[in-house]
C-alpha cells in the first residue's frame, strides 16, 4: 500500500498518468495499424504459408516494441532530467534525494515499458488468428481474414478507449478510428491493383 | 529529557505535491500531530509555507527527513515550544 502511495506520488510529480495514457494510444495504434497492413500485403498477394506471414508479424511486432522503449525512455529520461534540474535552481537544492529525483529516474522506465509493450500486446491479439490455424485443423475461415477482422476490432475498440477518456462519445470514436484502419485497407487494395 | 510540543518552520516546496498531500506526509510522522500549513508567497515553481507542528513529542528529525523526501528545503525554524519530560527538574 505504502509502495502503491508512492508510486502515485511519482506519477502525480511528473504527470505521466496522461503521457502514459496517451503512450499507450499512440503506440497501440501504431502496432495496429502496421500489423493490419503487413497481413493485408500477405492477403492481397495471396500468400498462404503461415509461418512466412507469423515470423514477419512477429518480427515488425518485435521491432515496434523494441523502438517504442528505447525512443520513450530516451525522450522521458532527458525531459524529466531538464525538468528536475530547473526545479532544484529554483529551490537552490540537490533533490537527487528526494521523491522528486526518483520520480526522474523511475518513471521513464514506466512510460517506455508502456510504449513498448503497447504495439507488442496489440500485435500479438492480431496474430492470435494466425498461431491458431497452424495449431488445429480446420480453422472456421481464412486466418489472414481473421487476423484483419482481429484488427479491425482492436483499432475500433482503441478508439473506444479514446472516446472514453476524453468523455466524448464512445462509439463515434471508435467508428472515426475503425473508418481510418478500412481507409488504410483500401489504400492498400489499390496499390495491390496497380 | 526534553519534548518539542510545537514548531513552525519556514519552508520552501515544489508545487508538487500539493500543501494537503504535504501537510498528510508530515501529520503520518507521529501519532498525534496537529498539522497546520500557510502558504506565505508562491512563484513559478515553488512556494514559501510556514508548517506548524504541534504534539506530545515532535521527533525533529524525522520532519526534516519528510521534508526532504517531498522535496522541499527547510530555510528555518521560526519559532520552538518545548518542556522539560522529567516532573522533578528544578525542585
Amino acid at each position: 500500500m505504502k509502495a502503491l502511495r508512492r508510486w502515485q506520488l511519482y506519477q502525480h510529480i511528473t504527470g505521466s498518468r496522461s503521457i502514459i495514457r496517451r503512450y499507450f494510444v499512440v503506440n497501440g495504434f501504431d502496432g495496429a495499424l502496421t500489423m493490419l497492413g503487413i497481413v493485408m500485403g500477405f492477403y492481397v498477394s495471396g500468400a498462404d504459408n503461415l509461418e512466412v506471414i507469423s515470423s514477419t508479424c512477429l518480427g515488425a511486432a518485435v521491432a515496434l516494441c523494441m523502438s517504442g522503449i528505447s525512443s520513450a525512455y530516451i525522450s522521458e529520461a532527458a525531459e524529466r532530467e531538464r525538468e528536475l534540474k530547473s526545479l532544484e535552481e529554483a529551490m537552490v537544492t540537490d533533490l537527487h534525494g528526494s521523491a522528486h529525483g526518483r520520480a526522474a529516474r523511475l518513471v521513464p522506465f514506466w512510460v517506455a515499458l508502456v510504449n513498448g509493450l503497447s504495439p507488442l500486446i496489440i500485435c500479438l491479439v492480431i496474430m492470435l488468428p494466425l498461431w491458431l490455424a497452424a495449431a488445429m485443423d480446420g480453422f472456421p475461415m481464412d486466418p489472414l481474414l481473421a487476423a484483419i477482422i482481429a484488427a479491425l476490432v482492436v483499432i475500433f475498440l482503441l478508439g473506444v478507449f479514446l472516446g472514453r477518456i476524453t468523455a466524448g462519445f464512445w462509439l463515434w470514436a471508435g467508428i472515426r478510428t475503425l473508418l481510418l484502419a478500412l481507409l488504410t485497407c483500401g489504400i492498400i487494395l489499390l496499390f495491390s491493383t496497380l | 529529557m526534553v519534548q518539542v510540543k510545537k514548531l513552525m518552520l519556514d519552508v520552501l516546496k515544489p508545487h508538487t505535491p500539493n500543501s494537503l498531500d504535504f501537510a498528510s506526509a508530515l501529520a503520518e510522522q507521529g501519532p498525534d500531530y496537529r498539522v497546520t500549513f500557510t502558504v506565505q508567497e508562491v512563484d513559478e515553481k515553488t512556494e514559501t509555507v510556514i508548517i506548524i507542528i504541534e504534539g506530545q513529542d515532535i521527533q525533529f528529525e524525522r520532519i526534516v527527513e519528510t521534508i526532504s523526501e517531498q522535496g522541499a528545503s527547510l530555510h528555518s525554524i521560526d519559532q520552538v515550544e518545548v518542556v522539560s519530560g522529567n516532573p522533578s527538574h528544578g525542585q
